[in-house]
């Protein structure tokens, strides 16, 4: 299937109920000066912002009232529990799921999942979903013609160990098109879902490779104003998680807002 | 990045706490459920806290409104309550359900028109006096970061007039965080991503919406 890239009127395919019609046409130029405008203007934030202007999708799902600050109660200071019974060991290996073997670069992801006091979230549930090493989601909505792959579903799940740690060994999710503007690509990463010890700690994210020449042009990676923030969404290369003759490997540590239930002692013992 | 050991001693030792992971959008690709075929994050019966058949499940329904007032077709819903004693479970088994345990907590994705369903029961009271509420998080293609907010059950209105948050709130706003409840016993519960009826969503300690300060 050919595509030129330079004529939208000439793509072949079509994705147009996951974005904002009208925005298409607007050229990456565009979407940078309005991040940088943001950028200019902003300091010291942690989290993304959720009314982001140049992620086009954003401009009628954001909240415009102010948050309401609440304290967490009872239930909230809890999560649900997850253990064996709920993901088998083999789910961490999206490399096994089909009848060969998946194409693309074979990595390990591995790290920890922290609070903000430094203590390990144990047996939590940690949920990932990707891109195959040409770009395709196997969903339904993802038209993008690149190919599927038969061997890869691009979704895996764990269960943290007692240090919090967790690991998956996948393919190299490859960077694939979208519509927020005109020649929009995501830079290559894999999604996270998290759960704290707290429900209030619950949290959805991506992971991001090293280096990636598609970060300053991505309105979703950029919606976090600040570097030292976007920093956080980025793994290592790490070459002792990479092993002879069979992956390479990424480090990546993920901390979660901090727990607001009162520990005990011996909760604490996090070595 | 990696959290290296001197942050660590440090966040140990309550000098300096560590800085929280930026969220990011679920985005468009997180799943979907087609009969018996579901893939990524939605999982069977992920909605089903109990089984549907039986004769106290509660249907929680409702739809998830954009600021057009537009139903969105992409969001994903967690739901996570006591059960009908106002007990804090903390069983396994929320992804392979076995029927009989309830584990308190339950995802579901919106369908082609913006709507939601659980099965569930209505919770108790965690504290004597307390107004007994359903926790929601709800993540969205084109929403940024997770949003948090309460399904309070109609009923005790006198605990209702007692509770911290909704005391707190004026009356429209107040009544976007109680669940209708109707004839057939099913609870009602809209969300409003923005616009005129937008939901109260609730930001806790620790986490920062730095466009909402």
């Amino acid at each position: 299937m050919s595509q030129d890239q330079h004529d939208p009127a000439e793509e072949s395919f079509s994705n147009s109920h996951v974005l904002d019609p009208a925005a298409t046409q607007d050229s990456q130029e565009t979407i940078n000066a309005e991040m940088q405008e943001i950028h200019d203007a902003a300091s010291g934030e942690t989290q993304p912002r959720v009314n982001f202007p140049p992620y086009r999708s954003s401009l009628y799902r954001h909240p415009t009232k102010s948050m309401h600050h609440a304290d967490p109660e009872t239930i909230e200071l809890w999560s649900p529990a997850f253990g064996n019974r709920d993901v088998h060991t083999l789910e961490s290996d999206l490399t096994v799921q089909g009848q060969g073997e998946p194409l693309g670069e074979r990595i390990v992801v591995r790290g920890k999942i922290l609070d903000g006091d430094g203590r390990p979230v144990r047996n939590q549930l940690v949920e990932i979903w990707q891109a195959n090493a040409s770009g395709r989601y196997v969903h339904k909505r993802d038209q993008h013609p690149a190919p599927l792959d038969p061997n890869f579903t691009g979704v895996g799940r764990t269960i943290t160990g007692d240090d919090g740690s967790y690991e998956f060994t996948t393919i190299k999710p490859a960077p694939y098109p979208w519509k927020n503007h005109h020649n929009a690509w995501r830079p290559a990463h894999i999604h996270f879902s998290l759960f704290g010890t707290d429900f209030t700690q619950r949290m959805i994210t991506q992971m991001y490779f090293p280096g990636d020449p598609l970060f300053s042009l991505d309105p979703i990676y950029q919606s976090i104003t600040d570097q030292k923030a976007r920093d956080r969404l980025v793994a290592t290369y790490d070459h002792n998680v990479s092993t002879h003759e069979w992956n390479t490997g990424y480090y990546w540590d993920i901390v979660l807002s901090g727990s607001n239930r009162t520990w005990m002692e011996g909760d604490t013992d996090a070595h | 990045m990696r959290i290296d050991q001197n942050q660590l001693d440090a966040a140990r030792s309550g000098d300096e706490r560590l800085v929280p992971t930026p969220g990011q959008t679920i985005g468009p690709f997180f799943g979907y459920a087609d009969g018996f075929e579901q893939v990524h994050l939605p999982f069977r019966d992920g909605n089903h806290l109990v089984n549907p058949a039986r004769p106290d499940a509660v249907r929680l329904t409702g739809t998830v409104y954009d600021g057009n007032g537009d139903p969105i077709p992409d969001a994903m819903l967690e739901i996570w309550q006591a059960d009908a004693e106002g007990q804090i479970p903390q069983e396994t088994g929320s992804l392979v359900r076995d029927g009989w345990t309830f584990t308190g907590w339950g995802r579901a994705t919106v369908d082609n028109v913006g709507t939601y369903t659980f099965s569930t029961v209505n919770p108790g009271p965690t504290e004597e006096g307390k107004a007994p509420f359903i926790h929601l998080v709800v993540f969205a293609r084109g929403l940024l970061n997770k949003l948090h907010t309460r399904i309070y059950l109609p009923e005790d209105t006198a605990a209702l007039e007692k509770d911290a948050l909704l005391s707190s709130l004026d009356a429209d706003r107040r009544s976007t965080l109680i669940a209708e409840r109707r004839a057939d016993g099913s609870l009602l519960f809209d969300v409003h991503l923005q616009g005129e009826k937008e939901t109260v969503f609730l930001q806790f300690p620790g986490i920062e919406y730095p466009d909402h300060a």
